[in-house]
């Protein structure tokens, strides 16, 4: 199967998730009771009987899966911190919105109106951190936080002018700063809902030219695509994103719906449709499960609790991510280690015999205190590793007698690893004027990381064409004292 | 800071006529062949109020293996990336083949640096190698198969068919060099721009890509690799464009490659002149 069919594939299933999600919407109110136990409440919140309780479950899941889809983009572009300006740039939006629908004889509490408002500024905001980082010589870093504080400054005054403003009720505005997901109601939910559809379509419709933006901007020019349209779509499906959810998680925590979805998804993939897919999983389900756990105790803040739904997520994804996460990387150490030392070991023996060869000496038994002066290794681990390796079959070992012999398998393997050390040490002389005697150390160190592939090059570019699985002589002189 | 005691000590040079090498082919004045792949109109490049290079004049031959060569802050890679659009130009002006850049940008690919991407990002060798193709498909549309297969030759062509789906931060320095190649590749140009592709890459690829190289010229494209080893000047390119904020020479190799040029390139760096000399010596045994 082609990508681009697994590509469209996923996208058709996402939007399927969304129109599904999204259908209670559309279903009818349920007679609200007052006074349940917890159990009751539990139940309700599991099968979704209160109306309620799906507006709010269908708005933060829709809001989680809008933000991992964006996140990746802002996580891939290292811009996850602009949500954060972006997030706090609204402030003053609201409070302006609220103000001009006022002053024009409104009630001044219509959400459209306040979003819009809160867009606005949003982008003014994003606008300047880029104006600030292109026309002076401060960092981004710089140009955020100045941005970020002025902007939300600005917010928190005209906030306390608002309250002032005779004739207006101003009161809940400031909910945005914290979210107040219980207030939302089904056109919040409704207007949730086909902002997660736009960035779903056009992240569907623009995943070539984002990719694109994202991975190489000069390639992207050179090639003539209007580079500041495509990343102004990308900023305004943003903005989009964090307006819609200042309702329901708030500026100041918006950005971890940003951020930890898209950072948590890097874990598990190395690829980009996937990565957007996991994202926005891990998101959808920071918003359900986030939402869903503040619906069962109440005076819980819910954007809170699905931030910090997510950051469980996140913590999970760093510990078990099938492709980053810790577990996976010390296995891959461990085995490595592991193989390190064998191979070590194997080469030792071979090496042994090697030199014994040519003493004509019997070479059936290696004494382990010869071993131990071949390599640093303690006689502790030196003897674990000869019982694990005996286990293999690799060696005979007598610990009475404290002699070692390669078995017939034993032979072949050792035989191979020397192959391949040689190999590496014949290229390294041939092609990197490393002098013979340092060459037994680096060789050591990449031999382990090289590929199949590139041993099989090397095979054909220098073994003679004669017998490739004999182990070709070493170029330097063997044992410790050389 | 140091190209600023760099562009000090080379200034007292700068009132010399430019050297009469490189303008053996064009006269002095300002008559530019018409069809050169690229032809630079006395081009100033300045950041931040310091001038990165100055009233470069040149017209690149066609169907050549062009090397630009010069000292650390030289320009090379600036002027590669100003002649393309990438960085403002102060003045000057620059035509593809006769035409501007807008209207010729099929037949130009640029190879950036290696380090100027994201090595982790989510994506394969495959799919990189695609995006070459991008400006050919256009909006919206998705990769077709003729494409990826496009793609897929152009891996083909520098020996990575085996690593078309490895992710390219698993991809060693010289591998993800050569998938930049041929990504270049990919865009089926006929003027490939190249910023250090023999940078930091070891002997194989090394080989696999002055190769791929010699036989785009040899099809008649037209190639400009931005260079840094003197020692290899003579034996890879057939013209060379010395460049210190102001082009020293340009012509071609035998021609311009002398140890006189190279003075007034590299001024009074002595290792490097060193260098140099061992290099001319080589050339000529």
């Amino acid at each position: 199967m082609t990508t681009d069919r697994i590509i469209k594939q996923t996208w058709l299933f996402m939007m399927m998730v969304v129109m599904l999600v999204a259908a209670p919407l559309f279903a009818g109110e349920v007679e609200i009771q007052e006074n349940i136990s917890f159990v009751d409440q539990l139940l309700r919140t599991l099968s979704l009987r209160d109306y309620n309780t799906r507006l709010v479950l269908t708005g933060t899941t829709l809001l989680g899966l809008a933000s991992g889809v964006m996140g990746t983009y802002m996580l891939l572009r290292r811009r996850s911190l602009i949500g954060d300006a972006l997030g706090h740039a609204t402030f003053p939006g609201i409070a302006l919105a609220f103000m001009i629908m006022v002053a024009f004889g409104g009630e001044g509490k219509s959400l459209p109106g306040l979003l819009i408002g809160a867009a606005v500024t949003g982008l003014l905001g994003v606008g300047a951190v880029v104006f600030i980082r292109h026309w002076t010589r401060l960092k981004e870093d710089a140009a955020l936080g100045i941005v970020l504080s002025v902007w939300f400054g600005i917010g928190v005054a005209l906030m306390g002018l608002v309250q002032s403003m005779p004739g207006a009720d101003a009161a809940g505005l400031e909910s945005f700063i914290y979210g107040k997901t219980a207030s939302m109601v089904q056109s919040d939910a409704i207007l949730i809902a086909g902002a997660a559809v736009t960035v779903v379509i056009v992240c569907t419709l623009l995943f070539k030219e984002f990719a694109i933006l994202s991975f190489d901007v000069d390639l992207a020019r050179t090639q003539g695509w209007p580079l500041v349209k495509i990343d102004l779509i990308m900023m305004l499906l943003v903005t989009l994103v964090v307006v819609v959810g200042l309702q329901a998680v708030g500026l100041i925590l918006v950005v971890a719906l940003l951020i930890i979805p898209a950072v948590a998804a890097r874990f598990w993939t190395q690829r980009l449709y996937l990565m957007i897919w996991i994202a926005a999983l891990i998101g959808a389900l920071s918003g359900l499960v986030g939402a869903g756990i503040t619906n069962l105790f109440a005076g819980l803040p819910a954007g809170a609790v699905i931030v910090l739904t997510g950051s469980s997520i996140f913590l999970i994804s760093l510990i078990f991510g099938s492709y980053r996460g810790l577990v996976v990387l010390l296995t891959r150490r461990v085995r490595l280690n592991r193989r390190v030392r064998y191979q070590h070991l194997l080469r030792a023996l071979w090496e042994a015999g090697e030199l014994k060869q040519r003493a004509s000496q019997s070479q059936d038994c290696i004494t382990l205190k010869w071993l131990l002066q071949q390599r640093a290794w303690s006689q502790r681990s030196l003897q674990r590793l000869l019982k694990s390796a005996q286990r293999k079959d690799l060696l005979l070992f007598d610990p009475n007698k404290e002699t070692v012999r390669l078995t017939k398998s034993g032979e072949i393997e050792a035989s191979r690893v020397v192959r391949n050390h040689r190999l590496w040490e014949l290229y390294l002389i041939h092609y990197a004027d490393i002098a013979p005697s340092h060459v037994d150390r680096d060789a050591d160190s990449v031999e382990h990381v090289i590929g199949t592939d590139l041993v099989r090059e090397l095979e054909s570019a220098i073994a003679d064409a004669g017998d490739v699985l004999r182990p070709p002589p070493s170029p330097h002189k063997l044992g410790v004292q050389s | 800071m140091n190209s600023e005691i760099q562009s000090e000590s080379i200034l007292p040079n700068q009132d010399l006529p430019r050297s009469r090498s490189a303008r053996d082919e064009v006269p002095p004045g300002r008559e530019h062949h018409p069809d050169s792949p690229l032809s630079i109109h006395d081009m100033t490049v300045a950041y931040h109020r310091k001038p990165v290079l100055w009233d470069v004049d040149y017209d690149a031959p066609a169907g050549k293996l062009i090397g630009v060569i010069g000292p650390n802050g030289a320009g090379k890679s600036t002027l590669l990336k100003a002649a393309l659009g990438l960085v403002p130009k102060a003045s000057g002006k620059v035509l593809f083949f006769g035409q501007p850049y807008r209207s010729q940008r099929n037949r130009v690919a640029y190879v950036p640096q290696r380090e100027s991407v994201d090595w982790d990002f989510p994506i394969n060798a495959l799919e990189v190698v695609t995006m070459g193709r991008y400006g050919k498909i256009g909006w919206i549309k998705p990769v077709s198969k003729r494409h990826r297969n496009v793609a897929m030759e152009a891996l083909e062509r520098v020996g990575m068919s085996d690593l078309a789906k490895r992710q390219i931060n698993q991809l060693s320095g010289g591998q993800q060099q050569r998938v930049f190649l041929a990504r270049a590749l990919a865009q089926e140009a006929s003027l490939y721009m190249m910023d250090e592709p023999l940078a930091g890459v070891d002997a194989a690829t090394e080989s696999t890509i002055v190769n791929v190289l010699r036989d785009l010229r040899d099809q008649g494209a037209t190639v400009i690799v931005v260079h840094h080893d003197l020692q290899t000047v003579s034996q890879y390119f057939d013209h060379v464009l010395l460049l210190n904020m102001r082009m020293v020479a340009s012509g071609i190799t035998s021609d311009v490659f002398t140890q006189e040029n190279l003075r007034k390139t590299y001024g009074g760096r002595l290792t490097l002149l060193d260098q140099a000399a061992e290099a001319l010596a080589r050339a000529g045994e």
